[in-house]
């Protein structure tokens, strides 16, 4: 930040110039600074000018630093039009087509390729770019659960596979374990994580490591299973694999303030703090288990000839967020993931959040599959 | 919701599900794996059978069965009834003599075991003083002789076992009176045979191994004979008159030898060794048995000449002029002959031979001219060929069975007509409800149509397939082509004959239609027979088409084995059914399933690679359809791939190995200590054995390119709505190893114009399961949530006719999940999870009607559900919930596993052996056991020791009999109890208990009576 920012002089002027640019074409227009309105309306009003009605589109404007930042909300809209300097440089997208490494810190300058054109500024920043996005354009692959019912021993970790290029990457392997009994020490045979494969959703996620004892899968406890039982459970269960471990390394475990505390908050910040990963995972305090449930089982139908189709839900209890995956049917799974993600999002709490990005384009030619072969599909 | 529901509602159910299941392992079918030990009582008419697993079965009349298992996991290797009582002893390998009775009880007779016994022997002694070499029940059904490996003969009491010390014949009393020069050499070495004079109670024969023979006085307590043979020898027998003892030895001659007051130490009358001058193997066993009228029988195992004959298993028979010798294709175990003539008879008249092979049960008939041998009606040999499918129909109609049973018996003209020999005991078993047949598919092409209906097995025709194709066999290479003038005189008998000429002539699949007689079967080599029944012989071409399952794939490569070679010109078949139609599958992969639709004319086979459906009635494909994924390579490679052979080959062996240590049965164990214990041991040799081998298992999720996910696990016709809810359409659904079911809806022409029109098929439907589990079930229930009837059972008024009005469902079963799709618009309507549960994987499903079996006319349909960890489940339709579980298999019987069926009300058949099936029931309804009476034979005329025997005696083995009652009472509850196995049910674990509380103090004495068994006498009783 070594630029001199220039003083806007005319702040006290009552009315904002906006300049507005989709595609090729710009749209002058002007608004008043006091009575900006909102966010809804602002968006209404660009669709108009640009006489694109139905066109979804991503809103951008360029700060004071030269950052292009995202406009999707009242506060920032606000806040674009509090520090217009007189001029907002607002910046359109197709949301189809949107690019979103573009939004961040100094963006406009480095994105050449997609900026420079329309802003000539001068770039000779050196700090390396922060990335932010727009969280559901991300989808979670891992996550800590009840951290605030288990016991601090273990934990729950919550693998999301679907829609993931990455396999999920570790094996299991018979072992014995001690636990303490009213008979004093007892050796009893337990399952535990042997290998890691480099690269997979497991080692990625920081979350699971080799001689990890897996105490449940999906809420089912494995003691008394055979090793080729609790390796079928996993497989049947990969979609959505909820395993609960005890970390042979019991270093890393979250700490909690108090025993009694449900609150996330803050657990969430003591996970913060005491979380030496790679940040690769969120905690999700209160899980509850149609989450779980919700986001499997999306058959494949074709009927007939015709065009294949996901199957809907009927009434099912574990159906509570079959109103959310209407919307697009060949990318419930997806839709789903999400959506679990922002229901429990109250008691989200960003520990660092490293999630997958869901490309556009793979979308698109997931979608180009679908239509072409019909016959199997791979989500 | 479920939560809240009433507490009134469960228990009325609750109440329902013990009507309606109950889980019975009943019977087990077919011929004893690994026999090791025959027996027979002339008086009771049974014959008993003992394993090398430590079983032990009865036979008597068809019906009449027991079976017992003996505690320790030891080899029975003498059975010995005790004479004219229902109690018999058996000595295992262990050197332990156990005496099992018949007790009856409540009209049916139940085999208990009543005691046990380890000969203590000297302090010090070395064990060889005291292991048993050989047996004597003596005729006063009081006293047990045996001889031991040192040649001492102790004598003991039974049933109470108490060794009479001062009775024992030691080795230096006997050799006292041995000529000097005789003995000087060398020791007497063990005990070989003991035998009673018959006519005389009080004179035993004492046979050694070095070929001494003393006959002792029992009165006298002295030796009064001497036969001092020259060779080793192998068994005595004194006949019948009790003037003249046999001794068969190791060089494969026999002696005989007088008896006569006048020499005291006898020269052999006649010395023979039947198949001379070469050196020849052993007589194992020999008898004499006289007739009224003509020459004595002389029939003896072995004595083959060794270098041209010694690898033949035979049993000659001598009669007169007549000399044959019976050649077995496995290791002969032990005979006996049933004699007509009976115990105050003055002749023996042999009438029928009975020999126990290593894999069958042969009995020849010896009053008829050609000595034929005799149908088992039981023990079949299941496995003469290896068992590669099995498929169960119930409730035959009566036509079609009668028509079989008529094929069957023409077939079976070369046996003796003769009733079966081994008659004993009553069944008292209610006549089986229903005709059942069991279907067995073997390796070498044929398939064995069984009679399941009852507790006994019986063959009822026998139908080849191997005369469609050319093959390298030799049809002419038969049995009984013995030439004219041959020596020895060999005749082939029995049916085992495990070598397949051509693997490809398997049968994988089976499907018999009970209401048209249309059967298909299909095989290794993807052909696929459909057959008709017919009642004469019949020259005919069979129609062959051919089914390219490739299609347009491109690329790929079969490198398994080639195709059968169809014979073109017309092929002579026999009575029964006759193929008429063949389809062959390109590439020819094993065929994986198979359905035939008898009512549109229908038959659908799928393989690894696709699936085809083909019209019988015009002869043509209609349908072909390849499911293969391009990335499937594997499916292609088909069984001859070099590295998948060795790799699936050292897997089996290592099966083979892993099966053949665990292969004992369930032991039943004594008490919940014991239990404990033993789980203690075993749990850590496990967690030893965990910690040597490091297993691991991958965790991945499926994806679409697995191998094999191509293969086409199950096919159904179904007449339903499948384009709209208004009209149902005839359809076909197939479901595939990798998640996917595929669905055809078919035109079907009237009857009228079936010949003309063609039958057309178009796809309808396509599921892709999320899950990718392998699909192993199909089934659509009508309007009342009822499966829809199979073809023709309504048109036979069988079944009523299916709700067509309310809207269908489509239950999906995967080896992972049972899920439930609304038709025609297929949408998931419920699902019950197992593996993501339990981490259990559906093996075996199939459709049951469960019978209430208290309320006559109430039944629900279910689903019977084997699992990978072997366990039983009953789940309920439409609702899908998992009703009861039980126990059945042990996880590691993969065979077991793999083998099982179901029949349709609830029972079901899986192989405990490759010979034998064990018969399990799962509803509460339809049990098919044993129920038998067996008589205790009426007391002898004769005179015997047991009039004789001092009052004090009598009294004392009463007492003796209540106080060992408490011990019978729980050798009474153990066998059924541990042959259930059902330890984690609580009724059965009170009753246990229950059990050892009540007699804790008996339990002591047999513990410490088993204990000290080494040590003292045994203090029983006094």
């Amino acid at each position: 930040m070594n630029k001199n920012h220039r003083v806007p002089t005319n702040r006290s002027l009552s009315a904002v110039e906006v300049k507005s640019k989709f595609g090729a074409e710009f749209r002058r227009f002007s608004l008043d600074r006091s009575k900006p309105g909102k966010f809804d309306e602002f968006y209404g009003l660009l669709q108009h000018v640009h006489r694109i009605p139905n066109v979804e589109v991503l809103v951008g404007y360029a700060d004071i630093h030269g950052d292009l930042l995202p406009i999707n909300n009242d506060d920032n809209y606000h806040k674009a039009i509090s520090t217009a300097i007189p001029l907002l440089r607002i910046f359109l997208q197709r949301k189809e087509e949107a690019d979103y490494s573009a939004f961040g810190t100094d963006s406009l300058k480095r994105k050449k390729n997609v900026l420079a054109t329309v802003l000539r500024a001068d770039n000779n920043r050196k700090k390396p770019p922060l990335l932010i996005s727009l969280p559901r354009d991300f989808r979670p692959v891992s996550s800590i659960i009840d951290v605030d019912i288990l016991p601090e021993t273990h934990r729950r970790v919550r693998l999301y596979k679907h829609g993931s290029e990455k396999p999920l990457g570790f094996y299991i392997r018979d072992g014995s374990s001690v636990r303490v009994t009213p008979q004093g020490l007892e050796k009893v045979p337990g399952i535990f994580i042997s290998r890691m494969v480099p690269g997979g959703l497991a080692d990625g996620t920081g979350l699971l490591a080799v001689n990890d004892e897996v105490l449940e899968v999906n809420g089912i406890e494995v003691s008394g299973k055979s090793l080729d039982q609790v390796t079928d459970m996993m497989i049947a269960n990969s979609h959505n694999l909820i395993v609960t471990v005890k970390p042979a390394n019991q270093r890393n475990n979250v700490v909690r303030h108090s025993r009694t505390s449900g609150s996330s908050g803050q657990s969430s910040d003591s996970s913060t703090s005491h979380y030496g990963y790679t940040v690769t995972s969120q905690i999700i305090q209160n899980f509850h288990p149609e989450e779980a449930e919700s986001d499997e089982d999306n058959d494949i139908i074709i009927e007939g000839s015709g065009k294949p189709q996901q199957i809907p839900k009927a009434s099912s209890a574990s159906a509570s967020l079959g109103s959310l995956t209407h919307s697009e049917l060949y990318f419930g799974s997806k839709q789903n993931g999400f959506s679990a993600l922002s229901s429990s999002a109250g008691s989200l709490t960003a520990a660092g959040e490293i999630q997958g990005r869901e490309s556009e384009r793979r979308r698109s030619t997931e979608r180009a599959n679908v239509e072409e072969e019909g016959t199997v599909i791979t989500l | 919701m479920k939560r809240f529901r009433r507490h009134g509602q469960d228990s009325q159910r609750d109440r329902l599900k013990q009507e309606l299941f109950q889980f019975n392992k009943t019977v087990e079918h077919g011929f004893p794996h690994q026999p090791s030990a025959l027996g027979y009582s002339p008086s009771l008419r049974l014959m008993a059978i003992g394993t090398r697993s430590g079983a032990i079965k009865l036979y008597g009349a068809p019906g009449v069965e027991f079976m017992g298992l003996h505690e320790e996991n030891a080899a029975l290797t003498q059975i010995h009834f005790l004479p004219r009582q229902s109690k018999l002893v058996t000595l295992l390998d262990d050197n332990s003599l156990h005496l099992w009775t018949l007790r009856n009880h409540e009209g049916v007779s139940e085999l208990l075991e009543e005691g046990r016994f380890t000969l203590p022997g000297p302090p010090g002694a070395p064990p060889s003083v005291t292991r048993v070499t050989s047996v004597l029940a003596h005729s006063s059904g009081k006293l047990l002789y045996l001889g031991t490996e040192d040649g001492h003969v102790f004598v003991v009491e039974v049933p109470v076992f108490r060794e009479l010390e001062e009775r024992n014949i030691s080795v230096e009393a006997v050799q006292q009176r041995v000529p000097e020069e005789y003995v000087g050499r060398r020791n007497l070495e063990s005990v070989e045979a003991l035998t009673e004079n018959p006519q005389n109670p009080d004179q035993i024969l004492i046979g050694y191994s070095r070929g001494l023979m003393v006959l002792w006085d029992l009165e006298g307590s002295q030796a009064t004979h001497h036969f001092l043979g020259n060779q080793q020898l192998e068994s005595v027998w004194w006949k019948r008159d009790g003037c003249q003892i046999i001794s068969s030895h190791n060089d494969g001659s026999y002696c005989q030898w007088p008896v006569s007051s006048a020499d005291r130490q006898p020269k052999p009358d006649k010395h023979e060794m039947p198949y001379g001058s070469f050196p020849c193997k052993a007589i194992s066993k020999i008898l004499m048995l006289t007739k009224k009228q003509g020459c004595p029988f002389v029939i003896f195992s072995g004595g083959m000449p060794r270098a041209s004959y010694g690898d033949r298993h035979c049993i000659s028979v001598i009669h007169s002029k007549k000399h044959v010798a019976f050649d077995f294709t496995s290791r002969i175990i032990d005979f006996v002959v049933i004699n007509e003539g009976g115990e105050e008879s003055e002749y023996d008249d042999p009438s029928a031979l009975v020999v126990l092979a290593e894999e069958e049960l042969v009995v020849v008939d010896l009053k008829s001219e050609g000595w034929l041998m005799i149908q088992t009606p039981y023990l079949a040999p299941l496995h003469c060929s290896a068992i590669t499918c099995s498929h169960h129909v119930s409730n035959i109609p009566l036509k079609l069975w009668e028509r079989i049973v008529a094929a069957g018996e023409k077939q079976n003209t070369h046996y003796s007509r003769m009733p079966w020999p081994v008659n004993g005991g009553q069944n008292k078993a209610p006549d089986p409800p229903q005709r059942d047949l069991l279907l067995t598919g073997h390796e070498d092409g044929t398939v064995r149509f069984w009679d399941a209906s009852g507790v006994c097995l019986c063959p009822l025709y026998k139908l080849g397939t191997a005369g469609v194709f050319h093959t390298d066999a030799d049809p002419n290479d038969n049995m009984n082509h013995a030439g004219e003038g041959e020596w020895p005189p060999f005749r082939k008998v029995g049916c085992f004959d495990p070598y397949s000429d051509d693997p490809r002539l398997g049968i994988q699949k089976i499907h018999l239609c009970k209401y048209s007689g249309y059967l298909a079967v299909a095989g290794t080599a993807g052909q696929v027979l459909v057959m008709e029944l017919n009642d004469e012989d019949a020259d005919q071409v069979v129609d062959s088409s051919l089914a390219d399952l490739l299609q347009d794939q491109e690329g790929f490569r079969w490198k398994g084995h080639a195709q059968l070679i169809v014979k073109e010109e017309a092929v002579h078949f026999p009575h029964g059914f006759q193929p008429f139609a063949l389809v062959q599958c390109q590439p020819p992969a094993v065929v994986t399933s198979l359905i035939l639709h008898s009512e549109w004319k229908l038959v659908a086979f799928g393989t690894s690679h696709g699936f085809g459906l083909y019209d019988y009635q015009q002869k043509n494909n209609v349908l072909v359809r390849c499911t293969l994924n391009p990335s499937d390579q594997l499916a292609l490679e088909g069984p001859l791939s070099r590295v998948k052979s060795i790799k699936k080959s050292l897997r089996q062996s290592f099966r083979r190995i892993r099966r053949s240590r665990v292969s004992g049965r369930k032991r039943p164990v004594g008490n919940a200590a014991k239990v404990q214990e033993i789980n203690a041991q075993m749990e850590r040799e496990a967690l030893q054995e965990m910690e040597l081998a490091p297993v691991q298992r991958k965790i991945e999720a499926r994806s679409s390119d697995d191998s094999f996910t191509g293969l086409v696990r199950t096919l159904y016709f179904a007449d339903s709505f499948i384009r709209d809810s208004s009209h149902s359409t005839p359809s076909l659904w197939a479901g595939t190893n990798g998640g996917s079911v595929y669905a055809y809806s078919l035109r079907v022409p009237p009857v009228e114009r079936r010949m003309e029109e063609q039958i057309t098929a178009e796809p309808a439907k396509e599921i892709q399961l999320m899950h990718r589990a392998p699909v192993v079930g199909i089934l659509i229930l009508d309007g009342r949530g009822a499966p829809l009837p199979e073809p023709l059972e309504v048109a036979h008024d069988l079944s009523r006719s299916p709700d067509m009005h309310g809207s269908h469902h489509l239950l999906v079963i995967s080896e992972e999940q049972f899920k439930m799709f609304t038709l025609p618009k297929v949408s998931a309507k419920m699902k019950l999870k197992l593996t993501a549960i339990e981490g259990s994987r559906v093996r075996k499903v199939s459709v049951v009607s469960f019978v209430n079996s208290k309320v006559e006319d109430y039944s629900e349909n279910g689903l019977a559900v084997l699992t990978n960890q072997g366990d039983l489940h009953a789940i309920s339709l439409p609702s899908i919930k998992i009703q009861v579980r039980y126990n059945c298999i042990r996880k590691e019987d993969v065979s077991g596993i793999a083998s099982c069926v179901f029949t349709k009300y609830g029972q079901g058949f899986y192989l405990i052996s490759p010979s034998e099936f064990e018969r399990f029931s799962l509803s509460a309804r339809w049990l098919v056991e044993p129920r038998c009476l067996v008589e205790a034979p009426p007391a002898s005329t004769r005179q015997t020791l047991s009039r004789a025997a001092p009052d004090g005696a009598a009294v004392k083995s009463r007492v003796s009999t209540t106080d060992s009652d408490t011990s019978e009472e729980d050798g009474l509850q153990r066998p059924p109890l541990m042959e259930h196995a059902l330890l984690n049910d609580e009724k059965v674990l009170l009753e246990i208990q229950r059990s050892l509380e009540g007699d804790r103090t008996s339990f002591v004495e047999k513990n410490s009576k088993r204990r000290t068994g080494g040590g003292k006498l045994l203090t029983n009783g006094e």
